[in-house]
């Protein structure tokens, strides 16, 4: 680790202990100085007053495929935008070479896109 | 003339003569970013709480109603009330949690969007710590709020909560892409990923990026506006339907960090907005003779970009779960993706002769 960044990241090492420590300490001190009234039906699981195994029970369940589809898609995308930084601050550097092989790989990602949205990966029954 | 930068240097040297009094000279370098961080700490819980109260006054003007008006000048110290309220209430703890992340989600939450303040720059020079990676830093930093909100659905072992957790991760997922997507053009152009880097280029250009990037603008509130799980994209907190989403079994002070978290994310967002396509600090064209200081402009700025979001909330109606994914996916992804190719070409018809 050389000096320059240790510079650079102390404020901000000091500036996350800070935003740790200070709700930490509101949380805790909250939890000492407020009133304690604990009844078993309180401490239960909020239904909102709907009765049935719909809704009261353990929330680790099934649940709809669909959340872990948008998680795979986001990942791709998320990784190729990552690849658009660097190559958007040598942009004008790297002239047309560049330009050229960023709309080659922009068009295997428009490909992908494509393939998602007529295989309904993008629809929402 | 009176500067930030001048207000800054004037303040660091009154410090840096206080620690040669007080013997203590070699620590500045520690001392230093420590005041700086808590001042940032003490403006952003000044200004959520202004903002709070705002919001309010906001949504009752557009109601007919009168708003909070009793506790102090025209009901602006309600939010202090509701503060002290949400510390001394009752910490209810649901007997099904799991106590270890159900503690720290709160803190996770709070955390991902206060880090995004420390890059920001208020003024020239007026800046926790200037990264010369800072619009990376943001996105990245403030991705973490998708664990804060996974992790609180997660470990209230209440269904409503799991359920309102996976959509506001699956809803925040989604519009980052083109938020980020919607930054790339900014970079091309400017070069460089420094906040104040790219607020000093338009002060060389002598133009702001929202009249050449207008649609990279609107991407970036609309996906801005989404990230932040704020209406018209408030699906995950559906109240009708979700009660309270992921903070449904939250309470007292643990509540009010996600609520100041999703605050503070407006704030950064609407910071970044303001910083690369309002130009910063810079003073509106022509008004330069004013001597304002730069950080006048950038609140100034910062609060009218705030009302344009609060606005939204309280005009257009929620959108159902189905159209809020094919907005993202469909709509908003080959927009930002198009707009870049478009930056590129026409920055190449511009400027090209000159690039090797």
């Amino acid at each position: 680790m050389n000096l320059e960044l240790i510079q650079n990241l102390l404020p901000l090492a000091l500036a996350l202990t800070l935003a740790v420590a200070v709700p930490a300490a509101m949380m805790i001190l909250s939890a000492l100085l407020g009133p304690k009234h604990d009844t078993q039906t309180k401490l239960s699981t909020y239904e909102c007053g709907i009765q049935g195994p719909a809704i009261e029970g353990d929330a680790r369940h099934h649940f709809n495929v669909k959340f872990y589809l948008i998680a795979m898609c986001f990942l791709v995308f998320d990784v190729e935008v990552v690849f658009l930084f660097p190559w958007a601050v040598l942009f004008q550097k790297m002239a047309w070479g560049g330009f050229f092989s960023m709309v080659a790989f922009l068009g295997v990602l428009a490909f992908g896109w494509y393939y998602l949205l007529k295989r309904g990966a993008f629809e929402w029954e | 003339m009176l500067t930030g930068e001048n207000i800054v240097q004037l303040v660091s040297g009154l410090l840096h003569w206080a620690y040669a009094q007080a013997g203590i000279s070699s620590l500045a370098g520690v001392i230093d970013p420590i005041i700086s961080a808590v001042v940032m700490f003490g403006f952003i819980a000044v200004f959520v709480m202004f903002l709070v109260w705002m919001e309010r006054k906001v949504s009752a003007h557009m109601q007919s109603r009168i708003g909070p008006n009793r506790v102090g000048p025209l009901g602006l110290l309600q939010t202090v009330a509701d503060a002290i309220k949400l510390t001394i209430k009752e910490d209810v703890k649901p007997v099904n949690r799991d106590k270890v992340p159900y503690f720290i989600a709160p803190i996770v939450a709070f955390v991902a969007t206060f880090m995004g303040m420390v890059v920001i720059p208020f003024d020239k020079g007026v800046v926790v710590q200037d990264l010369n990676v800072g619009i990376l830093y943001i996105i990245a930093i403030t991705g973490f709020t998708v664990i804060a909100i996974l992790t609180a659905g997660w470990s209230s072992n209440n269904k409503y909560a799991l359920l309102g957790g996976f959509r506001s991760a699956a809803q925040i997922i989604s519009y980052e892409v083109s938020l980020v997507l919607s930054v790339v053009p900014i970079i091309m152009i400017t070069g460089t990923l420094s906040l104040s880097g790219i607020v000093e280029y338009q002060k060389q250009a002598g133009y702001w990026f929202i009249l050449p990037q207008i649609v990279a603008f609107l991407i970036f509130i609309t996906s801005a506006t989404a990230e932040a799980n704020r209406a018209p994209f408030d699906i995950p907190e559906a109240e009708s339907e979700l009660i309270g989403g992921f903070h449904t079994e939250y309470s007292g002070v643990k509540f009010a960090m996600f609520f100041l978290g999703e605050y503070i994310a407006v704030v950064v967002s609407s910071a970044v907005a303001v910083t690369l396509f309002l130009g910063g600090w810079l003073p509106l064209p022509y008004l330069d003779f004013l001597h304002i200081p730069g950080f006048v402009w950038f609140l100034a700025k910062l609060l009218l970009v705030i009302y344009l979001i609060m606005a939204f909330r309280w005009t257009f109606p929620r959108l159902r779960v189905d159209q809020l994914m094919d907005f993202g996916w469909k709509v908003l992804i080959p927009i930002s993706i198009i707009n870049i190719l478009a930056t590129a070409v026409v920055w190449f018809c511009l400027y090209g002769k000159g690039a090797q």
